[in-house]
């Protein structure tokens, strides 16, 4: 469960001038749900997402994940937390070029010090999950489309079995159609496997595939609501 | 994170870019190589030069005449050309100093030798039956010149295997033949054995006569130009070349040592100061072979500088799964590491090559020592650490956002 209270960050630039990327937001987030975060850009989503993954902790008000106070932890201790409890998907994939698909999702297990056949067991899970079909496993990641990536990087998010995939602009270098299949991947693991899964998007038709979609702009929350949804599965 | 699983992802990333890699690594394979090849040329080039010196004798004191020196003057005749050593200062040193174990004066000098139709110009030199005792001269065929032969002015001659090939052609029979010396004949009673040795002139080609007979018929006078004496072990030496040179100050009547008409030469120091040239050259060498390996270090902080700034996005991601500073720094110094370890372990086998190549063409006698290899080996490491450290740290320290931003 994600509880966020009153978090504010504010990046200072020079002495006097000070830049408030977020204003007090509050919300919670029960496991099991699918959320979109979703604002234009600059409206402070990028820097909630970072919150919210542990990259980043926030100038006041608390962050709590799975009733721990993340909001106060140092640099070790939240690599701590992004290795047990966060998946991330990316825009642009970041998988490691050159290197098979396989390892690509098994890279999370090696800082947990999971050993090699338990490793291959949980990524093969993970890739399955993501919808991937076992003949791509031994492929080197650039030799993929994008739609396959994407769900690499899925695989990958969820190796660990975190409590919450975060999934930062998943589509925003797919085409629509692609798009689709990936989001529809996320409603899968959401509905089939009760992940909890955040997505950020400055789409609002990317966002109604989620089933409540917060509004964000100028760092705040204006809205907070069930979405219409648009239904793959 | 298992050593293990860094050591695979090090694998993987230096085979994903092998010819940078290795490329990079040629730096540090030429320095190291460099370093083995030339300190181990440095120390057989030692040894060559300490083996030359051992082959004119064992705990030798020698003692050469030199020309008096007044107080005010500077100039002195070349060092053997002074006839100020006497056939009576050698019998007072063969008297005298009792902890000599032997002593063998000569005189040389060097002399048109004929034989029939042939003819060379060699030193000949006068001594006693006591020489190749001191001077580690032994013989091959027949016999050395003997106390008798001394005694009656015997004209009898000690050929060196190269004096006896000149004279009598290669490896022919030449005991019992006459040979003429300015003229004089003498008879052939022996031949010495090849000693080699090149770093005092052959010691090879020379004519061994009576000391007596030398000084009557080819020199005129009794002076010697050499006087050996040999210690019975290394420790009394310092003290026989005291003794000796109180003994020839008193019968020379020099009471300021620094006016010697004489100068004695004591084996070990002779040693030692080759000994320290060498080293010098040794240091030398290995000083420009290591500055090479320098080179190669910033080679490698070069690289893993491209490769940190290369794969940035990399690290962010690894930093967004959960690796921590740690585990990012450990990975790229390991590769670092891993580059100058493997480039140390081809440098060394190279370097051992080079150094058996040389000994294989006989240019020199070299020796890989075990300490030289085990040095490189943690040079190369350390090099690896070194160089390796600033860009593991620049990596471990990028903030995971904005290295996932990066473009």
């Amino acid at each position: 469960m994600i509880e966020v209270k009153n978090i504010t960050k504010t990046y200072s630039s020079g002495t006097d001038l000070e830049f408030k990327a977020l204003k007090g937001a509050t919300f919670k987030i029960e496991d099991g749900e699918f959320v979109a975060i979703m604002g234009p850009s600059g409206s402070g989503k990028s820097t909630l997402m970072h919150i919210l993954g542990a990259l980043d902790t926030p100038t006041s008000g608390k962050y709590y994940l799975d009733e721990k106070d993340v909001s106060t932890l140092s640099e070790d201790e939240l690599a701590d937390i992004r290795k047990d409890k966060i998946g991330f998907v990316f825009q642009s994939f970041n998988l490691l070029p050159r290197t098979t698909v396989l390892r690509n999702v098994m890279l999370p297990l090696i800082y947990e010090g999971v050993n090699k056949s338990e490793r291959e067991k949980r990524a093969t899970e993970a890739l399955i999950s993501a919808g991937l079909d076992e003949s791509h496993f031994l492929h080197l990641s650039n030799q993929l489309s994008g739609g396959q990536i994407q769900r690499v990087a899925i695989a990958r998010a969820l190796v660990n079995n975190p409590s919450l995939i975060l999934a930062d602009e998943p589509t925003g270098n797919l085409d629509s159609k692609t798009g689709e299949i990936v989001l529809g991947t996320f409603q899968k693991l959401n509905k089939e496997k009760g992940r909890t899964i955040i997505l950020i998007t400055h789409e609002h038709d990317i966002a109604e595939h989620a089933e409540r979609i917060i509004h964000i702009k100028d760092g705040e929350i204006v809205s907070d609501s069930k979405s219409h949804k648009k239904r793959i599965i | 994170m298992k050593i293990t699983d860094i050591l695979e992802e090090t694998y993987s990333a230096l085979s994903a870019n092998k010819v940078r890699s290795g490329l990079t690594m040629l730096g540090i394979i030429i320095g190291i190589s460099s370093v083995i090849a030339m300190v181990s040329i440095g120390q057989g080039a030692q040894s060559a030069i300490q083996a030359s010196i051992q082959s004119i004798g064992s705990n030798l004191v020698l003692v050469t005449p030199g020309a008096q020196r007044g107080p005010g003057f500077q100039v002195s005749a070349g060092r053997g050309s002074a006839r100020t050593l006497t056939q009576a200062d050698a019998d007072a040193i063969v008297k005298e100093i009792t902890l000599a174990k032997a002593v063998a004066p000569e005189i040389s000098g060097r002399y048109q030798v004929t034989a029939k139709g042939t003819n060379t110009n060699t030193s000949v030199i006068g001594t006693i039956s006591a020489y190749p005792g001191v001077r580690n001269v032994e013989i091959d065929q027949g016999s050395f010149v003997s106390d008798q032969n001394v005694r009656s002015l015997a004209k009898v001659a000690v050929l060196g295997p190269t004096a006896r090939d000149d004279l009598f052609g290669a490896g022919a029979d030449a005991i019992g033949q006459t040979i003429r010396i300015k003229g004089i004949e003498f008879k052939v009673v022996g031949i010495t054995k090849a000693k080699g040795g090149s770093g005092f002139g052959s010691q090879d080609d020379m004519i061994f006569i009576p000391l007596s007979s030398a000084q009557k018929f080819l020199a005129g006078e009794d002076y010697v130009t050499t006087i050996s004496v040999q210690a019975t072990d290394s420790s009394s030496m310092t003290e026989i070349q005291t003794q000796i040179s109180d003994l020839l100050l008193s019968r020379h009547h020099i009471t300021n040592p620094q006016l010697a008409d004489f100068s004695t030469l004591n084996q070990a120091d002779i040693v030692a100061t080759a000994s320290s040239v060498t080293g010098t050259f040794t240091t030398l060498l290995a000083a420009v072979a290591g500055i090479s390996l320098i080179v190669g270090g910033i080679g490698i902080m070069n690289m893993m500088l491209t490769t940190v700034t290369e794969r940035t996005r990399e690290i962010g991601l690894r930093k967004a799964i959960g690796a921590k500073k740690k585990d990012i720094s450990l990975q790229f110094l390991i590769e670092a590491i891993m580059l100058t370890f493997i480039g140390g372990v081809i440098g060394v086998i190279l370097g051992w090559s080079i150094s058996f190549g040389v000994s294989y063409l006989g240019i020199l006698q070299t020796s890989v020592s075990v300490s030289s290899i085990l040095l490189a080996f943690g040079v190369s490491a350390g090099i690896g650490i070194v160089f390796g450290y600033y860009p593991a740290r620049r990596a471990a320290g990028l903030n995971p956002i904005d290295a996932l931003r990066y473009e």
